[in-house]
């Protein structure tokens, strides 16, 4: 056997992930933190507390596809929003805060 | 190692001759040195089945979904401290499959608030007559566990904690540096990052055999009536004027008086089957598993700071982990950077691990709560009782989770133990936030 036989196949995307940074471009997760679900959304300064309690606390946490932010703190420092797949770690799309992202159905 | 030690101890060994059947029958289902002699003599062929594999009955009075630990505890407290014996508990997988068999087997009562600690130490006194109780060997060994401090800051707040505890009846000790280091001699105390200056140590606190909690407890569950169903998913929960009154799965429609879950990583799809929303994500974990070595480590030893924690099992395995990866995750597995950053922070206390071979590791899908601590309670939605929200430390709290669950679901509210374990502590502003990292699960 040659070594290069020898070496383990493996794929890049499955031993941890790779996020397209919209100013950067690919990059590995460990210059990323984890910032939570993107889909909450702040409700207006004067809402009651119920809209409070659902922004605060209250997750979907989806098993498949899950619109999340992921802060480039080792990079650029900017939040890039991502749309990731729980169960298979797999990326479908990143972009800007402001973006609308495309989430597969599953 | 989590699926075939399952299938293993459920397989049936059919008795081969007719002695066999005898000795069975004398034996009847008791463990004790005289069985395993007497088994022994027989080439260790009598063993019967440790638990029925029942037809699921169109009804019974308590359904929990669930096969971990917790929903098996609850089962078998249900049927021994309440006398409910028309219970099944309906599992997805195989028993054990779940976080019961991938955890890192530490159990402990180190905690501060008292919505926690006497729980917790309700679970400690479970634990520790066990196995007496199930007459199961689950292994229960209390060899210590060690938080180690680093600086004058973190002395004082783990000081703060130990007397918390020490006021609740629980034991903690501070140790110096001196004491840590005639326990463990072989951490690096001169780190330059972090030098070991003492640690928080409780005595009673140690590791248990995890498989063997889920099989004492099914066995004890069984014996007294209660169905265990495996390979049965539940698909959805049938609703009837706001009450839940029974659950659809892949092997039919069964329904129910009462329905408890207790599905570690999966709560929220359960949840979401009555149309609850709950404060709580799904997040990955992982272990890790030396190669078998010589006795090294008596104790259980937590590097916090260095988000690293480690202890060895009976086989010789070096037993170890850290933090969560930190993402959304129903993977059962984890990623390649946060196994780096466990393995760095292992060399940087215990070097001489750097010497040890990985064998195995694996992860588990942990029910994170927005201030880390469970749930066990009833819920807003009749007939449906919520026992989730473990986190990463749910294994040690198996035993007082079952406990309550079962006073909460025979008794229609909860043990004073449980009292504060409910979905509106977060509405009514009264979080139990150990770590006080606020509303972010992947840091709790
Ligand atoms: C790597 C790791 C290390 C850990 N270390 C420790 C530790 O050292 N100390 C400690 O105290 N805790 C620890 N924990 C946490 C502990 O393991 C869990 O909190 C605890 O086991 C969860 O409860 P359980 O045993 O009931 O869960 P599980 O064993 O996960 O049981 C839940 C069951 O529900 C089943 N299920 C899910 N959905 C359905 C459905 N729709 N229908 C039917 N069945 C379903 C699953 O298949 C599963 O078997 C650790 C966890 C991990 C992953
Ligand atoms: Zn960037």
């Amino acid at each position: 056997m040659n070594a290069c036989a020898m070496r383990p196949a493996f794929n890049r995307d499955k031993i941890m992930h790779q996020i397209q940074c919209p100013w950067c471009g690919v990059r590995d997760e460990a210059e990323f933190q984890y910032k939570g679900d993107a889909t909450v959304v702040r409700p207006a300064d004067d809402a009651d507390e119920a809209g409070f309690f659902r922004y605060v606390y209250l997750r979907d946490n989806p098993k498949g596809w899950h619109t999340e932010w992921w802060h480039h703190v080792a990079g650029c420092r900017q939040f890039v929003k991502v749309v990731r797949n729980t169960l298979t770690h797999e990326v479908a799309a990143t972009g800007t805060p402001a973006d609308t992202l495309q989430v597969p159905e599953s | 190692m989590v699926y075939q030690a399952a299938r293993y101890t459920a397989a049936e060994h059919p008795a081969s001759s007719l002695a066999f059947t005898f000795i069975q029958a004398a034996l009847s289902m008791r463990y004790s040195a005289l069985s395993i002699l007497k088994q022994g003599l027989g080439g260790h062929r009598g063993w019967t089945r440790a638990w029925r594999d029942p037809t699921p009955k169109p009804a019974y009075d308590v359904i929990i979904i669930g096969g971990g630990g917790h929903g098996l505890a609850t089962a078998y407290y249900l049927a021994k401290v309440h006398g409910i014996t028309d219970v099944a508990v309906i599992e997805k997988g195989w028993i054990g499959g779940g976080n019961v068999g991938r955890n890192t087997t530490i159990i402990r009562s180190n905690y501060m608030f008292p919505s926690n600690t006497y729980f917790y130490e309700h679970s400690m006194k479970l634990w520790e007559g066990l196995e007496q109780d199930f007459n199961f060997n689950a292994m229960v060994s209390q060899r210590g566990v060690i938080n180690l401090y680093h600086s004058d800051a973190q002395r004082d707040a783990f000081a703060r904690r130990g007397n918390a505890m020490r006021l609740a009846g629980v034991d903690a000790e501070l140790i110096d540096a001196d004491e840590v280091r005639r326990r463990v001699p072989l951490l690096d105390f001169d780190n330059a990052r972090f030098p070991i200056e003492g640690g928080l140590l409780q005595p009673r606190g140690g590791t248990v055999r995890h498989d063997a909690v889920a099989w004492g407890y099914a066995r004890g569950a069984d014996s007294r009536g209660v169905d265990i169903i495996q390979n049965c998913e539940v698909t959805g929960i049938e609703m009837k004027n706001g009450r839940a009154v029974a659950v659809q799965t892949t092997r039919g429609r069964i329904s129910a008086n009462k329905i408890g879950s207790a599905v570690a990583g999966h709560t929220s799809k359960i949840a979401q089957m009555v149309g609850l929303e709950l404060p709580l994500e799904s997040h990955v974990l992982q272990a890790f598993v030396s190669e078998g070595i010589k006795p090294h480590l008596d104790t259980v030893v937590t590097f916090g700071a260095g988000h690293f924690y480690i202890s060895q099992s009976d086989k010789g395995g070096l037993v170890y982990g850290g933090d969560l990866d930190g993402y959304n995750s129903y993977a059962q597995r984890g990623n390649l950077p946060m196994m780096e950053h466990v393995m760095a922070g292992g060399m940087a206390i215990m070097p001489s691990i750097g010497r040890v071979r990985l064998l195995r590791h694996w992860g588990g899908v942990m029910d994170m709560t927005m201030d880390g601590s469970p749930f066990i309670c009833r819920t807003p939605v009749d007939g449906f009782y919520l026992n989730g929200g473990w986190c990463y430390g749910g294994f040690k709290a198996t035993p007082a989770s079952g406990w309550c669950f079962a006073h909460t679901i025979a008794n229609e509210e909860p043990h004073e133990y449980n009292r504060d374990f409910t979905i509106e502590r977060f509405a009514e502003g009264r979080m139990i936030d150990e770590k006080g990292v606020g509303p972010n699960p992947w840091i709790q």
